[in-house]
């Protein structure tokens, strides 16, 4: 059983590493400023991070309103896209890697010993493709090339805005990020340990389900918003399969989001929103010679994510406070086919959780933001009543900087430096302690 | 001698610096100049440039080019021809945006971020400071739209020479149009007013009655304050709603007008 979990473990940390390394979508998008002779500030409180300003631009449908968003009225030579890559140098430690005693030779036996790595590197390219076909149509279409090459397609959606002339009936078709205000994509952190948002992707550990609601989805989103986009909502049906293309699984996802906004005196707008994700997973497939088909998944069970965020301004300083509370049945908590519901430990349980971030910005200036994030995940019931309540419980503290030395209606150049620690709580491989892990790093942001 | 160099230092950067003592009121808010000053940092000096002279990076690729703040000389206004806007003018300029431009409505920014900048985009010409402030024009209650009126708004735009530069049929193509500039010597258009209620200070019916009245400074459309009595205006109003799509069927007078 040790073994077993050890290996759940390894696999999973290895998957979130694989996701941080390789995955770090941008969605600044110079494509626009060119378009409409506007700076990255405008629509950023600090590129990737959206003000509220880019964020009614983006709830538009990409378009600025102005009687000009349709490609019409551009140049025929403009072709709207963009490319971000951040060279960088960055070095990593974790205190407890399964090491061999004798390099070489794992039959010697095995201890954990922290490893560091340091070096010059890339995190692949952004490549963004996106704007109006027409006056309230717009597309994005969104790949990402990994740094060692391989090719994924992050999104790629068609939107009819202003529906019966009304902003409150906007409707989108294909793969997309999942509505927030909050967004994954839009992060300003970037290292290994700190970038991203853990509560969107947690799972527990021996956990079936690899749902991650900061993972773009397949399906159908209508949304709508105030002429000021201070009220927002939306509501999306969405296949069952985490966004992965080809695999139909013939049930359906439900995610909805409702955000306010409100003006506070001498402040600026304050912000708050709830969302709820609600899906199923199957817990084993059809076959065939012993392969699963992919999606022929049987035995589904439910799973959820709910939570509450704000955005809160105070001048040149601002927090962004995120809630969320995760739940998964007892099958997909166990990893346990549920056609076989012999196989649960005695006093099995759906697991749940509880993680959030809060993050706060010092906007010096457009040219300038101070950065701090702390994030936590905390297990609050396990799928196995014999596993420690706090196994694979996370705690991560980030502080950093960006500085935009370029900053134009053409182009972006961000220097950023980072410093990240993070703690995971017993899974280290062999002795299941606490794991410790840090990463340092300071590179060149591109964006054109 | 050091005193010396320090006043007259201190008096040159009053001269060239904007004055942060300029404040804007908007019903109840209260604009600041300072706090206004990021927010145009931010927003607003790609096109309108550091010293609000309308030479932002962007100036030479727009079309219309950004307003020239130096001048005081605004489009959009609730005050007579050649008087400065209101601060409320200029607010709802903000909010709005210029249809048909570059500059987009800033509805996103708070009321008092909106407040802020009115208050900043003053100090960019003592007028401001030197003139007191002008009242608006009042608008009178709008008569109904009839036949009539419309009718009488049609021979109004005909007579006014209205059609020189918007054209016969509204669709600003009129003889002069190709040939009109704008107060700093670059080519505008007019409006065409049978491509819908879009028009640069406001869509709804009073919006196009004050543009009439105050006429847009700096542009070659002139107020026709003196001209017409606001009756008339309403007539004209009534014409030129009467040429959007659909709107001389809406209002049943599509007949009427063909003499039918």
């Amino acid at each position: 059983m040790g073994i077993v979990i050890v290996k759940r473990i390894g696999i999973q940390l290895l998957a979130l590493g694989a996701l941080l390394a390789t995955i770090q979508p941008s969605f600044a998008i110079p494509a626009f400023a060119r378009k409409y002779n506007l700076r990255c500030s405008d629509c950023h409180e600090a590129w990737p991070k959206l003000n509220h300003f880019g964020q009614t631009f983006k709830d538009n449908g990409y378009q600025l309103m102005t009687g000009r968003d349709a490609p019409i009225y551009q140049q025929s030579s403009y072709f709207p896209i963009m490319f971000r890559s951040m060279p960088q140098w960055h070095r990593e430690t974790d205190n407890r890697v399964a090491t061999d005693i004798v390099p070489g030779n794992p039959k010697k036996g095995q201890v954990e010993s922290l490893v560091a790595t340091s070096g010059f590197d890339i995190n692949g390219i952004d490549i963004v493709t996106a704007g109006t076909l027409y006056k309230n149509i717009s597309f994005d279409v969104q790949p990402f090339i990994t740094n060692k090459g391989d090719i994924s397609l992050l999104t790629y959606f068609v939107r009819f805005d202003n529906l019966l002339n009304s902003p409150w009936l906007n409707l989108t078709v294909g793969k997309f990020a999942l509505d927030t205000l909050l967004s994954d994509d839009r992060e300003l952190m970037q290292s290994n340990v700190g970038g991203g948002y853990q509560a969107y992707y947690f799972n527990p550990i021996g956990d079936r389900n690899g749902f991650g609601i900061g993972n773009h989805q397949l399906g159908a989103e209508l949304m709508g918003h105030s002429v000021n986009d201070y009220t927002r909502y939306s509501f999306s049906v969405l296949s069952s399969n985490d966004g992965q293309p080809s695999d139909l699984p013939s049930t359906y996802d439900v995610y909805g989001e409702f955000t306010q906004g409100f003006e506070a005196p001498k402040l600026g707008l304050e912000t708050i929103g709830v969302y709820g994700y609600l899906g199923e997973r199957p817990t084993y497939f059809q076959t065939s010679n012993g392969v699963p088909i992919g999606g022929a998944g049987l035995g589904n069970r439910s799973f959820s994510r709910t939570g509450v965020y704000g955005l809160w301004y105070f001048g040149k300083f601002d927090l962004s406070t995120f809630y969320l509370h995760g739940q998964d049945n007892v099958f997909l908590g166990n990893g346990v086919p549920a056609n076989q519901p012999s196989r649960l430990p005695a006093g099995a349980a759906g697991p749940t959780w509880n993680g959030g971030f809060v993050e706060a910005h010092y906007t010096y200036n457009p040219q300038l933001i101070l950065i701090s994030k702390y994030q936590t995940v905390q297990m609050s019931r396990q799928a196995n009543p014999a596993t420690r309540t706090a196994l694979g419980d996370l705690k991560i503290w980030t502080v950093g900087y960006r500085w935009y030395p370029i900053m134009s209606s053409r182009a972006g150049l961000a220097w950023h430096q980072e410093y990240a620690r993070g703690l995971s709580v017993g899974t280290s491989p062999l002795t299941h302690q606490n794991d410790i892990t840090s990463s340092f790093l300071m590179g060149f942001d591109f964006d054109f | 001698m050091m005193t010396r160099s320090r006043v007259a230092l201190g008096l040159l950067l009053s001269c060239s610096l904007p004055s942060f003592a300029q404040e804007s009121k908007i019903g109840n808010l209260a604009g600041d100049a300072k706090s206004g000053k990021a927010l145009y940092r931010r927003y607003c000096v790609t096109c309108h440039g550091q010293h609000g002279d309308g030479a932002g990076e962007n100036a030479p690729h727009l079309d219309p080019k950004p307003r020239d703040f130096t001048k005081a000389t605004f489009k959009c206004r609730s005050t007579p021809s050649g008087s400065l806007p209101t601060d409320t003018d200029l607010y709802d300029t903000i909010s709005r945006g210029i249809y048909n431009s570059n500059m987009p409505p800033w509805r996103p920014l708070t009321k008092q971020e909106r407040a802020d900048l009115v208050a900043f985009i003053k100090t960019f010409s003592t007028r401001f400071q030197e003139e007191p402030p002008v009242a608006p024009l009042s608008i009178p209650a709008e008569p109904p739209t009839s036949p009539e009126s419309v009718q009488r708004g049609a021979q109004l735009f005909q007579d006014m020479n209205c059609w020189s530069c918007h054209g016969k049929e509204g669709r600003g193509n009129g003889p002069s149009a190709r040939t009109l500039t704008d107060s700093k010597g670059y080519p505008i258009l007019p409006a065409d007013l049978t491509a819908g209620m879009h028009f640069k200070c406001g869509n709804t019916s009073q919006a196009v009655f004050r543009d009439l009245v105050t006429g847009l400074d700096g542009t070659p459309m002139p107020s026709f304050t003196d001209s017409l009595k606001p009756e008339q205006v309403w007539d004209v109003v009534h014409y030129i709603e009467s040429l959007q799509s659909g709107g001389l069927k809406q209002h049943g007078l599509l007949q009427l007008l063909k003499g039918e």
